[in-house]
């Protein structure tokens, strides 16, 4: 795995909001803005390396204790300030290797810490907030779980360093007892099974992939455009449903998801009879 | 108790760890309510497992069953340890999703409908992979939901338990049963020990693993409601019991401010003792002492 992309959160943070700072009293790895997003006020959260983090096993960009019970907090916050008024957009940038592997972190309950920022976004979506994830680098593991996949719209950039998946590649291929070649190959014919993000984008789960020629470095037309993409994105968002079954219905999964939508027709025909 | 008495109880126990995900699903139940959706015969296996000469399951290992407990309307749910140790697929996690979305309209057309999942994970199953992890974010948008209308309640019995993204699905859920065989955490100790060293987890340490993930710890922590022994009725009581008691007044996972609190309170300089954090967190961590 490259370490390079772990700059990209801050990046896409600074450009988005104009800042990369936490808010006070949280880690220095949770960057936390309002800011705005079209003619929205809108909160944008993410998680950033801190080399000095108190946790060891979370120092590189991990989502850890800290950073699970962080996000939930500033996601709840903005659920309380809105509730009669106005639901602002929220936003999930999204770069992270991986959850905490430690000793510390199971002790602690790491799973509670996530299931808590997965209870501050869903909560948010079924409130009425539009809840957007941008992925901008890696997205692994509990990661994406944690932060992003609650979101009524998820994007990604349509480039290499971008990885959406269960696992990295060499703990799967060790764990399903391949070598990391025939995983490679695999993973070419079984979509879901692949790292390369335009064969994600085919499992129907993606509201959109955008181009941006190097993440890391984007130019002021780069950054219009994607503001101008989470603009329509939660315009969308707000003129659907709240629940998740645009993930279900889009021309992609009734494609690649066929045997999730068998499941749910057969079984609800099934629990219908007495 | 004398040893007499309880090597009586323990000859004499029914044992639910024992016990298939049909089995233990069916156990639950009012006797003669429950009846199996989607069974084996109907079929749907995973379209993936072929392409890579992996044998499917005709059930996807996942039992859905529909019946009555303690004279409620209620859906369980049994993720099948023992099929590719109980990982979620497109196919068993879309089972799982879908149950819990018709308990959701049951209950707001006024049917009051709870859930009981039984977890034996080990998380998503890497050979369907996204589809896998989609099918449990989507697990857990569904919680959520149905969670508000009535109690929806994870029961990890071992010996596989509970980890992964699933284990942060437990998280969400209402109520947690665990029994002392069964272990809950989001990371197991191969995975940390390989990530991050066997200084940091010593995998073959079953002690450790226990002392940290199992049952007895987690309920003593406050991060489980009910601790059971491996015992058919006492599951089935602990399940009945939450059942009739209803929507919780607030939910673990929403509870960020005392978490955090506790979090910002440890001393992260050295590894603990899991002891500590008994006496440090829960009123649970007396009961248990006193056991």
């Amino acid at each position: 795995m490259t370490e390079h992309t772990s700059i990209r959160g801050t990046v896409w943070f600074r450009a988005l909001t104009g800042q990369a700072s936490p808010m006070p009293g949280d880690p220095k790895s949770v960057l936390t803005a309002d800011a705005l997003l079209g003619d929205d006020h809108a909160r944008f959260l993410c998680v950033v390396p801190d080399s000095h983090a108190r946790f060891p096993c979370a120092r590189h960009g991990e989502v850890g204790l800290e950073e699970g019970y962080t996000l939930a907090t500033r996601v709840r916050e903005t659920i309380e300030q809105d509730k009669n008024t106005i639901k602002r957009p929220i936003v999930a940038i999204v770069d992270s290797k991986n959850q905490a592997y430690g000793r510390r972190e199971e002790t602690a309950g790491i799973f509670l810490a996530c299931a808590a920022a997965i209870d501050a976004y869903g909560s948010a979506r079924l409130a009425g907030h539009p809840v957007i994830a941008l992925v901008v680098g890696q997205a692994i593991s509990g990661v994406p779980l944690t932060h992003g996949y609650q979101a009524n719209r998820i994007l990604a950039f349509d480039e290499d360093g971008v990885v959406i998946h269960a696992m990295h590649k060499a703990a799967a291929a060790r764990i399903t007892r391949r070598s990391v070649e025939e995983l490679e190959k695999l993973a070419k014919k079984i979509a879901p099974m692949s790292y390369d993000i335009r064969d994600y984008a085919k499992l129907g789960l993606l509201y959109k992939l955008l181009h941006v020629e190097n993440p890391e470095k984007p130019s002021q037309q780069e950054i219009r455009n994607v503001q101008g993409e989470l603009v329509a994105a939660v315009a969308d968002a707000r003129s659907g449903p709240v629940d998740l079954r645009n993930r279900l219905e889009s021309a992609a999964a009734l494609e690649m998801r066929k045997a999730s939508i068998l499941v749910r027709t057969k079984l609800e025909a099934q629990w219908r009879e007495k | 108790m004398s040893n007499k008495e309880y090597n009586a109880n323990f000859i004499n126990r029914q044992s639910f760890i024992e016990l298939d995900a049909r089995e233990r699903a069916k156990a639950l139940f009012d006797a003669g309510t429950s009846r199996e959706l989607l069974g084996p015969f109907d079929r749907v296996e995973s379209p993936w497992l072929p392409m890579q000469g992996v044998t499917p399951q005709e059930d996807d290992g996942c039992v859905v069953m529909k019946g009555k407990i303690g004279g409620q309307v209620a859906v369980v749910v049994a993720i099948e340890g023992a099929f590719q140790g109980g990982s979620i697929r497109e196919v068993s996690g879309g089972k799982l999703a879908a149950a819990l979305d018709l308990a959701c309209a049951d209950n707001e057309k006024g049917i009051p409908t709870s859930a009981v999942i039984l977890l034996e994970t080990g998380g998503v199953r890497l050979q369907e992979a996204n589809l896998g992890e989609a099918a449990i974010a989507e697990i857990m948008a569904s919680i959520l939901v149905l969670r508000k209308h009535a109690p929806v309640i994870c029961v990890t019995a071992g010996t596989v338990g509970c980890f992964g993204g699933m284990s942060l699905a437990a998280g969400l859920c209402s109520y947690v049963v665990m029994t002392r065989e069964a272990r809950l955490g989001m990371n197991g100790p191969e995975v940390i020990e390989q990530e991050s060293g066997v200084d940091e987890f010593d995998s073959s340490d079953h002690a450790l693993i226990w002392a940290i993930d199992g049952g007895e710890q987690r309920y003593a922590m406050g991060l489980a409601d009910a601790l059971v022994d491996d015992d058919t009725p006492q599951v089935a009581d602990a399940v009945r019991r939450l059942v009739s008691q209803g929507v919780p007044p607030v939910y673990r996972s929403s509870q960020v401010a005392l978490y955090r609190s506790r979090i910002a309170a440890l001393d992260t300089s050295r590894q603990w003792d899991p002891r500590e954090l008994r006496a440090l967190w829960t009123t649970n961590g007396s009961k248990e002492e006193k056991r």
